[in-house]
């Protein structure tokens, strides 16, 4: 983030440099004022979805208006709670401008949308159309979401512990870099979804061809990058372990692989990528289910307000699973320094 | 019979065609409890020597004996501190420790021994406070001494010291090198450590070995330090001996055998 050194580059007073960081910079500001605005462009929402008649037809106009209201008041009362909410209140302080922003966007999008009819029909719908497929599509969009998170975990889960063991071994073991290293070389380029129709008919399910080839798809980048750690592991660990008196065995476990692992992140965090891109595909084109089927089910519909509320689903699924990924590896690094924070 | 005795030692390093001879003909013995120091100039192979000693280097002629049997592999008996000092990263200095308590001691002490004999380590090099930070936290004298502590707890027959203080400024070294010879003092242990500091190596050793330039390094000399213990920095800058020690290492060093930058 660079936006956020600069302003601890920027803090200075009196008494010399202090670190401050961005949620302590819009706390210092009153912090009423800035809830009253998030909560003034709240209430424009509500205003916008009511000062008239919408272009078309959408059933959910006044639930999104007074939604829009709730929030504001909420905004409301948390800004008049202020300093006495504690860590709470700092939290909501340092996302106030991104209310505030995300209160002119919606309402923005309510004007060009359903009340001012600018952007065509039915491309692009209002927000209440998104709404109403939250609240009138919930079962199918739901059982579409524990699809894909099942089939994700379970392709994901068998790619990465492969992609493990295959990693540690051939960084280990010069004869199993061998038989291994040229297969990896020749299988692993291949984009995972180029196995698609292969994989379809050589499968007695296509629920079983998607694990394989997400699995696949995790598998590469996390093999990669494991091998590549384990090799690089400083060779005075191994040293100071054999002084120990340490078995092979020993050294994999208690040097290799907790060596490795600042590397093997980075493999994890390139396959999880690659496997959500997997997955959509193998859900569009094989699976009748999950988010995938639900996003082309939606566009043969063209009923465009489930595809983007499916969108925002899925982008909220993926970035949870690498903030997810990325809590786990704050907890299992934290030696390690200078990291990217997700 | 000696406690340590290293027989008749070649080393040669092949690569492709090309043999290059590093040692040759090395034969020391340490007496148990003698502290042993092993100087000469950079490249000599004198690390080469320890990591023979400690079994990380095979020799290429010849062998090493420790209390009449031979060792050539690595082995908690021969415990070394590393100049780089070669803590684990992602362990905090009682994991560092315990690492190798629980790798020799798991069968032979509970679980509660083990803690009580890993922080009685830590005490011993003063270290004890800084039990859960981890090697980035802590500054490059913290970190030898649990090197140092490390190699301590695992009650090696013989410390190997490789160049322990090298990278450490002149204060730090100072303070450190005293510990050492307290340590020393205190529980009896049979060092063998390489140097390329003359003073280190007199105000720490019983002998001296002293090695000539690589390639085919032998020992030149061997210099008995008969210096009275406990030893004292200061009162030793003006000891007749110690500067007849000093003087003695220093002519070896840089007259008779004065280094060559190799073309």
């Amino acid at each position: 983030m660079p936006t956020s050194s600069a302003s601890r580059a920027a803090t200075f007073d009196e008494t010399g440099p202090t670190e401050t960081s961005p949620a302590q910079a819009v706390s210092r500001l009153p912090v009423s004022g800035w809830g009253i605005a998030a909560s003034a462009s709240w209430l424009g929402v509500t205003a916008v979805s009511l000062a008239r008649d919408d272009v078309g037809d959408w059933s959910r106009t006044a639930t999104f208006a007074y939604g829009a209201a709730v929030v504001a008041l909420a905004a409301f009362v948390v800004s008049l709670a202020g300093a006495r909410l504690g860590q709470a209140g700092t939290w909501f302080a340092h996302r106030t401008p991104w209310l505030i922003v995300l209160g002119l966007g919606l309402a923005l999008w309510e004007l060009v949308t359903a009340k001012l009819g600018w952007l065509p029909l039915p491309f692009f719908p209002p927000p209440q159309a998104l709404l109403e497929v939250y609240l009138d599509d919930f079962g199918k969009l739901g059982a579409s979401v524990l699809a894909s998170v099942k089939l994700q975990i379970s392709g994901y889960a068998i790619g990465a512990v492969i992609g493990f063991l295959t990693g540690v071994s051939i960084g280990w073991s010069r004869s199993a870099g061998y038989w291994v290293h040229p297969v990896l070389r020749f299988i692993g380029p291949l984009p995972a979804t180029a196995w698609l129709p292969v994989a379809f008919f050589l499968f007695p399910s296509s629920w079983s061809a998607s694990i394989f080839l997400i699995a696949l798809a995790t598998a590469f980048p996390v093999t990669v990058l494991t091998w590549s750690g384990v090799a690089s592991v400083p060779s005075s660990y191994y040293d100071v372990a054999r002084t120990l008196g340490a078995t092979p065995w020993f050294l994999i476990r208690k040097v290799a692989v907790p060596a490795a692992m600042p590397h093997m992140f980075v493999g994890l965090f390139m396959g999880l990528g690659a496997s959500f891109a997997v997955l959509v595909v193998a859900e569009m084109m094989g699976v009748k289910a999950g988010l995938g089927w639900y996003l082309q089910w939606a566009q043969g519909w063209a009923a465009y307000a489930n595809m983007y509320a499916a969108l925002i689903v899925m982008s909220l699924l993926c970035s949870g699973a690498i903030t997810l990924l990325f809590k786990v590896r704050d907890r299992l690094l934290s030696w390690q320094k200078g990291v990217v924070k997700w | 019979m000696a406690y340590l005795k290293i027989d008749h030692v070649d080393k040669v390093f092949s690569r492709g065609n090309r043999e290059t001879e590093v040692l040759k003909d090395i034969v020391l013995t340490v007496e148990k409890g003698e502290y042993v120091s092993i100087i000469g100039h950079s490249g000599c192979g004198k690390s080469t020597l320890l990591n023979i000693v400690a079994g990380l280097t095979p020799a290429t002629q010849g062998g090493v004996l420790l209390e009449g049997r031979e060792v050539n592999a690595p082995g908690p008996d021969r415990a070394v501190v590393f100049q780089n000092h070669s803590l684990l990263p992602w362990l905090s200095s009682y994991d560092n420790v315990k690492l190798g308590v629980d790798k020799v001691f798991g069968r032979t002490k509970s679980r509660a021994e083990r803690h009580d004999w890993v922080m009685h380590n830590l005490d011993l090099v003063q270290m004890g406070h800084a039990r859960d930070k981890r090697p980035s936290e802590i500054s490059g004298g913290m970190k030898q001494r649990i090197g140092i502590a490390r190699a301590l707890a695992m009650e090696p027959k013989v410390l190997l010291l490789d160049e322990p203080f090298g990278a450490l400024d002149a204060l730090t070294r100072a303070h450190l090198q005293d510990s050492v010879m307290a340590l020393h003092q205190k529980l009896g242990n049979t060092v063998l450590m390489i140097t390329h500091d003359v003073d280190e190596a007199v105000l720490l050793s019983d002998r001296i070995v002293m090695m000539t330039n690589g390639p085919s390094a032998r020992i030149g000399e061997v210099l008995d330090v008969p210096l009275p213990r406990p030893r004292k920095r200061l009162e030793l800058a003006a000891n007749a001996t110690y500067l007849k020690c000093r003087q003695r290492v220093l002519e070896f060093l840089y007259e008779r055998h004065r280094y060559v930058e190799a073309a």
